[in-house]
């Protein structure tokens, strides 16, 4: 259907009126002046009239991007989703590791784990890390973003400077935090003690565990955050921010007036990589303290949900509920993204008012590119077709926009 | 970056008048001592904590209860270095990491690069579906998928082998979506219809039209893929615990009853070196990239 609107001429045409000049003739010729009545259609004489070479040529640009495409679509079968629906199959029956199968007891496993306060207290350990490290992270990558994007000397070498933590793989990261927030030897609680502060244990309060925890990966993130954002502020135009100026607006006004609101959409995409990635912690946790016999703490102060599942799973032996987990945090995932995609939406569409006369444009422009695509010379038809998902996007943005 | 660097100097040949004025409203000033002040302790933040860990790692484990942390190193790092190589396969590891990253860049960004190219440049039916597929299974956390890719690596007995590390990262969807939204601004359509007429079949076409074009999007792509493959620790702990990767070999040194953090921080350090060397290699392509995607994404 969709396809069918917005195709120009297939490529497989364009080709054969390059290599048999005779047919290019009557393909190029727009009007019926030479086709006679009764005469079959051109396409059934094209086809007629096909060497093998030519039929080969055609086979080769229909199938191509198949076969391109194959790979990506194959391994992902394989790797990405089977496993996802397999889990689910797993789900649905008593299944250990070493015995296997045992009996299906539908959604059984889903239920125990539902009852189960130390699902419970793996999902809480998991959105407080998040937050704990989400929230400081963010607010902290727009402020070293806002100072990188002032003209200071040496650029290359600060943004550098900001992305070493970086190159710390998380193993590492936790090895070295691991090390100074021990609660007897630990560099911070050294630290706090030669200031007369008594020191905090880190290892086995859930609270400061936590903050231990997204400090690790606060530290990792920041900077690699801050240039993203970084990136967003650079793309606003200068001239804004000199015509703000003339107003009389300062550099504070003009952050909060329009550094801010430009890279709104930026920051989104920030926060919903850094969820996907939070909600999944699993490295930090399970490395934070290895004198713990449990894995995340003796009293599962920071089991995670991931660890719990890895636990469940290779500890307990339990396939089957640690693929009920699986499945739970999938979902929880899933309401997370649409949540962020939603709330992100509206404040697009906010914004969008802005984008209406750009998208009117543009939705003109393809229309009548698309749907008369008989005037149009080759490059023409080509260029609007390579464009069809931008058209797609103006007329959903343009049917959205009707509807509000 | 690479799209405003040029900019700002083209303002500032072009419009000579501008640039004085936009200094008196205080636009592109050179900011004062604050903002550097800030940038060097973001810079001391960022640098600490792997400074720390070579002082730590270099001095005897009595060093680290001392109540102020010691600044400069002390002299027993190949002490422990070689301790560490006692304790855990450091050699075999890092081979291991090097050939397990090596292989997953390789394939991630022929695919990718091949996959990117069709759906960007090349017109067949169903294109615009199959690519709201891929960029649905960007939001899919596969990672979640382990237990029946446990399952079947033990059923063919690959578990223990480099291939159960790498046969579940052979392609990754921001992959292909990186690269066709790379490719799709950056080769004209008249490009690829010359290469046609010339008599290029469709992969002589992608050979020489696209890869070439597509180049610096695959060094930025296989950068961030090596290095997403170097650190990851859940799967490789699954599959291979024996045959260790870097990263579950650096986690085995704290896996023993006393942990002596001194050997724990030496093994921190050995690891980091390899991506500090690619640091200071590819630091700047590291920086553009993520700030390209950026934009991009």
């Amino acid at each position: 259907m969709r396809n069918g609107r917005i195709r120009g001429p297939a490529p497989g045409e364009i080709m054969t009126t390059v290599t048999t000049p005779p047919a290019a003739g009557a393909t190029g010729s727009p009007s019926g002046a030479d086709r006679r009545p009764g005469r079959p259609d051109r396409r059934d004489r094209d086809s007629r009239a096909l060497t093998f070479r030519q039929k080969l040529n055609r086979f080769d640009v229909k199938a191509s991007p198949y076969f391109y495409i194959a790979p990506f679509f194959v391994l992902f079968g394989l790797v990405g989703l089977f496993p996802l629906v397999y889990t689910f199959v797993v789900s649905l029956n008593k299944w250990n590791l070493l015995t296997g199968p045992g009996e299906w007891i539908g959604f059984g496993n889903y239920v125990a784990e539902l009852n189960d306060p130390f699902f419970w207290n793996s999902l809480f350990n998991t959105v407080s890390i998040f937050l704990l490290s989400a929230i400081p992270q963010l607010l902290a990558a727009v402020f070293i973003a806002a100072i990188l994007d002032q003209n200071i000397r040496g650029k290359t070498f600060w943004r550098m400077s900001v992305l070493i933590p970086y190159v710390v793989t998380p193993v590492a990261v936790t090895l070295i935090f691991s090390s100074a927030f021990d609660e007897k030897y630990g560099l911070i609680n050294n630290l706090l003690q030669s200031f007369h502060l008594s020191p905090i244990n880190w290892k086995t309060e859930t609270f400061p565990a936590h903050v231990a925890i997204a400090s690790m990966v606060n530290w990792r993130w920041t900077g690699y955050n801050a240039l993203i954002l970084l990136a967003a502020m650079q793309a606003v135009p200068r001239d804004i921010h000199e015509s703000a100026a003339l107003d009389g607006a300062g550099s504070f006004r003009r952050f909060f007036s329009i550094t801010l609101p430009s890279i709104r959409p930026t920051m989104i995409f920030v926060i919903i990589t850094a969820t996907i990635g939070g909600l999944q912690i699993f490295t930090e946790p399970k490395l934070f303290n290895p004198s713990s016999a449990v894995p995340g703490g003796p009293q599962r102060q920071y089991q995670t949900t991931v660890l719990y599942l890895w636990d469940m799973a290779f500890n307990r032996q339990n396939f089957g509920k640690a693929s009920a987990i699986a499945w739970l945090l999938f979902l929880i995932i899933v309401i997370f993204g649409v949540l962020n995609f939603l709330i992100s939406r509206r404040i697009a569409s906010t914004e969008g008012r802005l984008h209406k006369k750009r998208t009117a444009k543009r939705l003109a422009r393809y229309q009548s590119g698309g749907g008369a695509n008989g005037g149009n010379s080759t490059s023409g038809d080509r260029s609007d077709s390579a464009d069809a998902i931008e058209g797609e996007l103006a007329i959903a943005a343009a049917a959205e926009e009707k509807r509000a | 970056m690479t799209a405003t660097a040029p900019r700002v100097r083209e303002t500032a040949k072009a419009q000579k008048p501008r640039a004085p004025r936009r200094r008196a409203l205080g636009i592109d000033r050179r900011p004062g001592f604050l903002t550097y002040g800030i940038l060097i302790a973001l810079f001391v933040g960022g640098a600490y904590p792997l400074w720390w860990s070579f002082v730590a790692g270099s001095s005897s484990s009595s060093v680290l209860s001392s109540t102020w942390p010691p600044l400069l190193p002390g002299g027993q790092f190949w002490t422990n270095v070689a301790q560490v190589l006692d304790t855990v396969p450091f050699w075999l590891a890092l081979g291991n990491s090097i050939i397990v990253s090596s292989v997953i860049t390789l394939s991630v960004v022929a695919f990718s690069t091949l996959a990117g190219y069709a759906f960007a440049k090349l017109r067949f039916r169903g294109r615009e579906g199959l690519m709201v597929f891929v960029i649905a299974t960007l939001a899919v956390p596969t990672q979640l998928g382990i237990i029946p890719l446990f399952m079947v690596m033990k059923q063919f007995g690959w578990t223990g082998t480099l291939g159960a590390v790498i046969i579940p990262t052979l392609v990754t969807a921001f992959g292909v979506f990186f690269m066709r939204q790379y490719l799709v601004d950056v080769i004209p359509e008249e490009l690829i219809e010359a290469a046609r007429m010339d008599g290029a079949n469709m992969i002589r076409t992608f050979w020489h039209v696209g890869v070439p074009a597509a180049r610096p999007a695959m060094a930025i792509l296989g950068l961030f893929t090596f290095m997403t493959a170097w650190t990851d620790y859940l799967w490789p702990l699954l599959v291979v615990p024996q045959n260790p990767t870097l990263q579950v070999a650096l986690s085995q040194l704290q896996s023993a009853k006393y942990v002596d953090y001194s050997i724990v921080l030496t093994g921190a350090v050995m690891a980091t070196i390899p991506l500090l060397i690619l640091f200071v290699l590819a630091g700047r392509q590291l920086v553009s990239g993520i700030m390209a995607g950026a934009v991009k994404g």
